[in-house]
């Protein structure tokens, strides 16, 4: 692997251009490279492992019983990587990509543009909103934020840490500040009740899922220590304006309340959908996942020509079947590219075939217990839904009485998902809030429209793009 | 309050990385994210938001939210969880929206 620090390090053009650096991106770029595809790998972190593998090379945090077995295995993946012939760009922003595979890049103040004979996008998965009064209070934030901090810097939250909501991130996170010394206060569930028997449908996949062994012995070590509140059908926090100081939850139909220094929520991750979208590959809504996810065929190739979409960004799968999936983009590539036939590809895919076949077996019951309940995933009146713009559940149910049908509309009205963030954290709340007040479902209200500039370029960085003569005739008076 | 996990849990000494916040010098660890470095330090909160100056943190810490924006070296609204702390980096918290220029 070759690290570039600049952009005019770049080759104008590349074989294939895999954007982030999780275990999807990685088993791509490594793939792809070892096809004798000259490969580029752009990832705004400053060291390769995505967000399951964060810091994987570099993590302070050596006791290795303290993060756990699992995430030392993107140490693999990572090293594999490093091996390979690819060139690697990270802390690099990624704010274009369109049909013709055209991509735009920045990194430290300068702006470029790269061609792609083929694109894998392997942008992962986000957090689900969890968009209750009190979300936005300093001392409040994601467990996937904590379990970052703890990744990269072995910091932890201190004091009375509350974590709330569902899923299996959240139990993780438990047992790791439990390995770390830093047991939480309590863990407030809010797995509806009804959950478990849509789950038992899907229970015969989880019984021979190798999550299961490992996921029951995640809680119970967590329960013998953890406080964990189930039940909780209510949640808001409290606070000055300065910090959070207390949490209040509903169960049985009684309210509680308990002080708290932090809180930490999670109600389950989704697809992160940006660039696809904007570059305009075609999306369906996933009732399952209860999210937006862009239809892909069985190697990753989305709706259009030579782009293709691996690992969580193309629906939920964690982080073993993102693996596979990111080896199955490569060897597609190195098909498409005339590297190996048809035959080949398909030998070398069956091994990670066969793995996502054993991974994927557990997934319909892990969607359908963890699924978060509907008042959880739409805003609530008095919490503020788009955290740029400040825009409240209340907000929008009102517009949607006086005719806004859909997100992109809203926008008109509120500034909805036109802040900083783009819609990145807002857009599945914003969605999910129309669509129950409409009684219709998400699929038929649509998700945001994105475009470029995908993340916030300044207008200097796009000044010191190199310029042709043709393009300064576009603009300069002759 | 966020604290760094101490030697005896497994963690490996890292350099100090001196650098300036509001024109104090002060210092976080290396490896750290700018974001990292500030809640460290005790600040939960980096900014006061553009709609209606209330106090913001980190939320996401992976580049999503944009709670966590910060001016490093009078380059305003950058993203403070993926920017990585380096010696002598002048970092300003933001009160309210940017003006042009900043």
């Amino acid at each position: 692997m070759r690290r570039l620090d600049a952009l005019d390090a770049l080759r104008p053009d590349y074989d294939l251009v895999v954007v982030g650096a999780g275990p999807a991106g990685l088993s791509a770029a490594s793939e792809a490279a070892r096809h004798r595809l000259s490969v580029l790998l752009v990832d705004e972190a400053p060291s390769p492992g995505g967000q399951i593998y964060r810091a994987v090379t570099e993590t302070p945090l050596q006791n290795r019983a303290v993060l756990g077995p699992d995430y030392w295995r993107g140490e693999a993946i990572a090293a594999s990587f490093a091996a390979s012939g690819a060139d690697y760009l990270p802390q690099a922003t990624v704010w274009h990509l369109d049909a013709e595979r055209c991509i735009g890049l920045s990194l430290n103040g300068h702006a470029a543009t790269v061609t792609a004979g083929r694109v894998v996008l392997a942008t992962g998965a986000l957090e689900r909103p969890f968009p209750v009064p009190g979300w936005t209070l300093p001392g409040v934030m994601s467990v996937g934020a904590a379990q970052t901090l703890l990744k990269s810097s072995g910091i932890v939250a201190q004091g009375r840490v509350v974590l709330a909501g569902c899923g299996p991130l959240l139990w993780l996170l438990a047992s790791q500040y439990l390995a770390a010394g830093h047991p939480p206060t309590a863990i407030l569930d809010t797995t509806p009740a009804g959950n478990w028997r849509a789950a038992l449908g899907a229970a015969g996949g989880f019984l021979r899922s190798p999550y299961l062994r490992k996921g029951l012995g995640l809680m119970l070590r967590v329960r013998r220590t953890v406080k964990v509140i189930g039940g909780v059908t209510g949640l808001s926090i409290e606070g000055t304006e300065a910090h959070a100081t207390s949490v209040t939850y509903r169960r049985s139909g009684q309210d509680a309340r308990i002080a708290v220094d932090h809180v930490l929520l999670h109600q389950g991750v989704t697809p992160n959908v940006n660039l696809a979208n904007a570059a305009g590959c075609a999306f369906v809504w996933d009732e399952e996942q209860a999210c937006f996810r862009p239809t892909v065929d069985d190697w990753g190739n989305s709706s259009l020509d030579g782009i293709a979409i691996a690992g969580d960004g193309a629906g939920i799968g964690g982080a073993e079947i993102a693996a596979c999936a990111g080896q199955l983009a490569g060897l597609e590539a190195a098909r498409v590219l005339g590297r190996i036939d048809e035959a080949e590809r398909d030998r070398l895919a069956a091994p990670s075939r066969e793995r996502m076949r054993l991974y994927g077996r557990g997934r319909a019951f892990l969607d359908r217990l963890y699924r978060p309940a509907p008042h959880f995933r739409q805003a609530h009146d008095d919490a503020v839904a788009c955290r740029c713009e400040e825009v409240t559940g209340r907000q929008i149910r009102e517009a949607v009485t006086m005719g806004v049908p859909g997100p992109n509309q809203l926008k008109a009205m509120y500034r909805c998902g036109m802040g900083p963030c783009q819609g990145r954290l807002c857009g599945l709340t914003v969605v999910e809030t129309i669509a129950a007040a409409r009684g219709v479902s998400p699929a038929e209200v649509g998700y945001y429209r994105l475009r470029t500039p995908v993340k916030p370029l300044t207008l200097a960085e796009l000044a010191s793009m190199p310029a042709s003569e043709a393009d300064r005739k576009a603009v300069v008076r002759i | 309050m966020y604290r760094r996990l101490p030697e005896r849990t497994g963690m490996a000494a890292r350099g100090e990385v001196p650098f300036v916040l509001n024109g104090q010098t002060v210092s976080g660890a290396e490896g750290d994210t700018v974001a990292a470095a500030l809640l460290a330090l005790g600040h939960d909160a980096c900014r006061g938001t553009a709609v209606s100056g209330v106090p913001r943190g980190p939320y996401c810490m992976m580049g999503v939210c944009f709670d966590c924006l910060v001016t490093v070296d009078g380059v305003g609204n950058r993203q403070g969880c993926l920017v990585r702390l380096r010696p002598g980096m002048r970092i300003e918290t933001q009160d309210g929206r940017r003006e042009v220029g900043r």
